[in-house]
């Protein structure tokens, strides 16, 4: 019997070893090992031997299913590991094929500087004034001290509706309606919007535009506040080593009246071709809020003061973006759109 | 303004500053210079020949072959300037020499003939033509018979010299004139300024006797001051005086004209020359126009005036239109031997409205609409006096014949060091102050703690205390600005609701593979109100600049499927774009129009190309209703949304729908029409157009989060036969009525109208979800809600279950 053990061990072990699937090893373990297997009948014919041999031939088969057991989990993994190789070699894929497309746009170039000029000013604590793109000639003009008759309003240069009525030419109208609603209340907004005058389209010149203004007014508003808040909107818009000089200016409805240049952030200011070899690039008009504006929309100008601010993202997107012609803007030709699609930080 | 920094320093002292320093510092200090010119352009090796022979190239007819002492030598030189003489003093670039456009003058053979240089045109010096004396505009310059030989040429036409272009604010009329710059320049450097020196000798007879004068509209001129000059000589200016008038961009004309023009530029008064024996009258008044005259301007131009338009006359007709333009009946002509010169006020309004209706814009007018200084008038026909005089051998008559009613007194501006350091946020001295009022000229005492200014008539822009704190500012430098922050309350800052959900749909749609779009709110008056929702009359441009651009839009579509045309002209195998923007509809009780904030996109062409694995799609009505029901969905209003077949002018009859928010249309969406597509070269072309402000102004209930269902759902299949024309949309309608509150969910899995089905029948199978929220759901439960279901179907929508 024990020959008979070693024999069935021996032939177990050789099919093991033979099995070169998961499938065949479990045939192979239900062969011998499973209910109706050798070994286990060898177990049941124990019951024919003599009582005193039996605890040792039982030991004696025991120890053979182990053997044949641990031989056959050892096999096993070798086989399973091959099998999930083989799985894998099948599965693998071409990794550099296409994806699938998802398909996104974007902002357009202009809604992308406005709104991160506009973020940036909420920020500091400014809300968002939007107003009429058709305006009434007195929020144009009168309320922003450019009397009936003064050579800034000429009919030429803006497209009127009626005598008194007009495609606004700058966002500061709704400044002047902000400042009429808020009935002399302190004031801090910025003014997004399209504009509009009467030029002919080309290169740098569109007859439709977009313009960002800021308003703030409050008691003992200094031009050093200004000063200091166009400072952090340029560092933040521009980089932070960007610095900021003023330049005395003209603007009807501001006095003293600035425009601000930023030093220039293709050259840090040594000069290039950005800002055509000053080191300056000028970005935006500015200036203390005129005592006219204020009177004129009901602010006691000797309590109160302020100042106002304005540019346009056409200019500064070209700027910023290296857009050469401001037809650009306008043409939503999808390979100039597109190229808007990364976002930066 | 041209300034010639050669020319300035006639007044002020520069103190040796180059000129780009000197730039910096006047715009820094307020006003802008726009470009530093160099006139020499780096040339060198130009020098003055004298042509001592001149005769016909033998193999060109147009050549000249001219020997040409150039001083060192004589040279031979071929020129082919049709006025080219011999004993001509001329310009001449010698070998070596490089000219402004690049040109290098080389040693060479002209048709066999050796030059030995070129002999120049002031334009080639890069004078512009129109500034080129005429009898020099076609051919070379001929300098004066006295210029020495061999002289460096840039030097004697005066073009070692920078001009400084001035970009003037409208404020600074001022410095619209030499002397008005150097006070400028003066009281940067602080530096006092030199005026020029008016000396000269006067004869006995005395100008009233020989000149009345009748000033009938005072109000548009005040002041008007008349010079006679007897026994002049008309002839070209001298060099210098005809180097300033270019450099300065004015063309030299003869020394009368020139001397008016030498004037102006030099105290930004306008001036004007009569030929006195042609004004016949020995009279002029100044008076309205008569409505309908007419009057020959020196531009050989007939003009018809208004009864708002200022003339001069002679007593009996216009002479001239005050401030603008002299008439050609009295101009200096080569024979006029006695002129008047007119120096006067004309009232800027008057003169900004004629130069308009007449579209003439002079330097005269510039000056007059803007305002001259009332204490210049004179001044400046005494010096205009003083070099016809010295120029043209004129002899003064004794006085002036003047009408003089023009305030000149100074604006008065009181101000407190206080207010101009706060308003600066500064704190600069009392004496820091003065000093600087000192600089600028302006007269002013310190008392009691304010400022009392008197500002000169010349500065006419200063009026207010504002006024003072600028010019503080400037003179003592904007860079010493502190920056600070607005101090008080500080304020939370942020967009309204509805801006910030404007920013969340276009961020949806741009995620859902849009791009935005801007485009023109101005169109055609023919496109005006295509495609738009609801139309209303339309709002006109009073002076459109083309009809293209004449009509405020109803709708965006038209644009945008311009914007499409253009893309797919241009090979674009997709396009995608959406814009938000106001449509302009009829008018309001403030007499503007209603704008209306609108979303609109288009889509054409490919959609889904991921061809590989087999996925390839193309834009079709149900891709853009996807994007509009996610758009809604996003906004919490997916629940009050429908879509309802409907018809539109230049959509498709049968692919349309009106958008539906709680029964009130807000949109449309649909497929632009076979004969509209064919018409702007589109394939299938799909278009939206939504009324924004309703989606974003529509409230609701704040969200409240609904339990997460504990119970398992159990869901039904069913296939409906229906009618062909059996909207799908209305049978969920019913299921959802009919399902109650147990029926979560219903969607359409499967829509089939084959051949299996009979004529005029389609087959559309949807999935219904069952849910209770409190406990798991019985057979008996969902049979019963289901057979309900079921039962409306077939009562409602004629669906009976497919076999």
């Amino acid at each position: 019997m024990q020959e008979q053990l070693q024999q069935l061990k021996d032939e177990a072990i050789g099919k093991i070893q033979a099995a070169s699937t998961v499938k065949e090893l479990q045939d192979v373990r239900v062969a011998y090992l499973g209910k109706k297997g050798p070994i286990t009948d060898l177990l049941k014919g124990m019951g024919k031997l003599p009582a005193e041999e039996r605890p040792k031939m039982g030991a004696l088969v025991n120890v053979v299913r182990e053997e044949v057991t641990a031989v056959l989990d050892e096999r096993l993994v070798i086989l399973e590991d091959a099998a999930i190789a083989q799985q894998l070699e099948n599965e693998s894929i071409d990794v550099t094929l296409p994806g699938r497309p998802v398909k996104t746009g974007n902002h357009h170039p202009l809604t992308r500087v406005v709104e991160e000029i506009e973020d940036l000013f909420i920020n500091m604590g400014y809300e968002i004034a939007e107003g009429p793109e058709v305006e009434k000639d007195y929020y144009n003009f009168e309320a922003l001290n450019l009397p009936k008759g003064h050579p800034a309003r000429d009919m030429q240069d803006s497209f009127y509706i009626s005598e008194d009525i007009l495609l606004r030419t700058h966002t500061s109208p709704v400044q002047a309606r902000t400042m009429e609603a808020k009935g002399g209340e302190p004031i801090k907004i910025i003014c997004p919007g399209k504009v509009y005058r009467r030029d002919s389209d080309d290169a740098t010149h569109s007859h439709q535009f977009t313009q960002i203004e800021g308003l703030v007014i409050g008691e003992n508003i200094r031009m050093s506040d200004l000063k200091g808040t166009l400072s952090v909107f340029a560092k933040k818009m521009f980089g932070d080593d960007r610095e900021i000089r003023l330049r005395p200016s003209f603007f009807p409805f501001t006095e003293p009246s600035v425009e601000m240049d930023i030093s220039c952030f293709k050259c840090g200011g040594s000069g290039c071709n950005v800002c055509k070899k000053t080191g300056w690039i000028e970005i935006l008009g500015a200036g203390m809020v005129h005592p006219n504006v204020l009177e004129m929309a009901g602010y006691d100008s000797k309590r109160l003061s302020g100042f106002a601010f304005g540019m346009g993202p056409e200019r500064i997107a070209m700027l910023k973006y290296g857009v050469e012609d401001i037809r650009h803007f306008y043409t939503n030709d999808v390979r100039f759109v597109s190229q808007f699609h990364r976002t930066e930080v | 303004m041209l300034v010639s920094t050669k020319w300035l320093a006639d007044y002020i002292d520069t103190k040796g500053l180059a000129p780009a320093e000197l730039a910096e510092k006047i715009t820094r200090s307020g006003i802008e210079v726009d470009a530093v010119i160099d006139r020499s352009h780096g040339m060198t090796n130009v020098v003055v020949g004298h042509v001592l022979e001149c005769g016909k190239h033998p193999e060109a007819d147009k050549l000249s072959i001219c020997q040409v002492d150039v001083g060192e030598e004589v040279t031979q030189i071929i020129c082919g300037a049709p006025n080219i003489a011999a004993g001509q003093k001329v310009i001449v670039a010698r070998p070596g020499a490089v000219l402004p456009g690049g040109m290098k003058i080389k040693k060479a053979k002209l048709r066999g003939e050796e030059s030995n240089g070129m002999i120049c045109s002031l334009q080639e010096l890069a004078i512009e033509g129109k500034l080129v004396p005429k009898a020099y505009a076609e051919g070379i310059y001929v300098l004066p018979a006295d210029t020495q030989t061999g002289a460096d040429a840039l030097g004697i036409l005066g073009l070692n010299d920078t001009v400084l272009e001035l970009g003037l604010t409208p404020n600074r009329a001022d410095a619209m004139s030499m002397l008005g710059v150097a006070y400028e320049v003066g009281a940067i450097l602080s530096e006092d300024m030199k005026y020029p020196e008016i000396n000269y000798a006067s004869s006995n007879e005395v100008a009233e006797n020989v000149l009345k004068l009748r000033v009938e509209d005072v109000d548009a001129n005040p002041m008007y001051v008349a010079k006679v000059v007897k026994n002049v000589v008309i002839g070209e200016s001298p060099l210098w005086l005809q180097q300033r008038l270019m450099a300065a961009g004015v063309r030299p004309h003869n020394n009368v004209v020139d001397v008016t023009n030498y004037v102006l530029m030099e105290y930004g008064q306008p001036l004007h020359a009569f030929d006195y024996d042609r004004l016949q009258t020995g009279e002029i008044v100044v008076r309205a126009a008569h409505a309908g005259e007419k009057i020959m301007t020196l531009d050989d131009q007939e003009r018809e005036l208004q009864a708002h338009h200022l003339v001069i006359t002679n007593g009996q007709e216009p002479v001239a239109i005050a401030g603008v333009m002299g008439g050609a009946n009295s101009e200096v002509h080569d024979g006029t031997t006695t002129i008047v010169i007119e120096s006067a006020y004309f009232k800027p309004a008057s003169v900004r409205q004629t130069s308009k209706d007449h579209n003439l814009r002079s330097d005269a007018s510039s000056r007059f609409e803007k305002g001259v200084d009332p204490n210049r008038v004179e001044a400046a026909a005494e010096r205009a006096a003083q070099l016809i005089a010295e120029l043209a051998g004129g002899e003064v008559l004794q006085g002036s014949v003047k009408f003089d009613e023009l305030d000149k007194t100074q604006k008065e501006v009181i101000v407190s060091p206080d207010f101009i350091n706060n308003r600066l946020g500064m704190k600069i001295s009392l004496e820091e102050m003065t000093s600087i009022l000192s600089r600028l000229k302006f007269d002013f005492e310190a008392a009691n703690g304010m400022l009392y200014i008197k500002a000169p008539t010349r500065r006419q822009d200063i009026q207010i205390e504002e006024d003072i704190v600028e010019e503080i500012a400037r003179i003592y430098g904007y860079d010493d600005i502190p920056m600070t922050l607005p101090e008080g309350e500080s304020t939370p800052g942020g967009l309204t609701p509805y801006q910030a959900q404007r920013r969340i749909v276009r961020n949806f749609l741009e995620g859902a593979g849009l791009h935005q779009a801007i485009t023109y709110s101005l169109t055609s008056k023919e496109l005006a109100q295509s495609f738009a929702l609801e139309t209303a009359p339309v709002t006109e441009l009073l002076m459109p600049m083309s009809e293209e651009r004449s009509t405020l839009r109803q709708s965006l579509i038209p644009h945008l499927l311009e914007a499409a045309s253009y893309n797919v002209a241009r090979k674009a195998d997709s396009v995608t774009l959406f814009e938000t923007g106001s449509v302009f509809l009829g008018e309001t009780a403030e007499g503007l129009p209603h704008e209306e904030e609108h979303v609109a996109a288009v889509m054409t062409g490919k959609w889904l190309d991921h061809s590989w694995q087999g996925e390839r799609k193309t834009v079709d009505f149900f891709v853009l209703k996807g994007i509009i029901e996610g758009l809604f969905a996003k906004l919490g209003l997916d629940h009050l949304v429908t879509f309802e077949q409907t018809q539109k002018d230049g959509l498709h009859p049968g692919r349309t729908a009106s958008i539906k928010l709680a029964h009130e249309v807000v949109g449309v969406v649909g497929q632009l029409h076979p004969t509209e597509q064919k018409k702007r070269d589109l394939k299938e072309t799909y278009v939206m157009e939504m009324n924004l402000a309703k989606l974003l102004n529509f409230s609701l209930e704040p969200l409240l989060y609904t339990p997460v269902p504990r119970f398992p759902s159990i869901s039904r299949d069913i296939a409906l036969v229906v009618n062909r024309t059996q909207a799908a949309g209305e049978l969920q309608q019913i299921i959802r009525r009919a399902g109650g509150k147990l029926l979560k969910d219903v969607r359409v899995f499967d829509l089939y109208e084959g051949e299996k089905m009979e004529a005029g029948q389609k087959s559309v199978a949807f999935s219904l979800t069952y849910e209770d929220p409190e406990r798991t759901l019985t057979d008996e439960e969902v049979v019963k809600a289901h057979s309900k279901v079921l039962k409306a179907l077939e009562e409602e929508g004629n669906a009976q279950l497919r076999g």
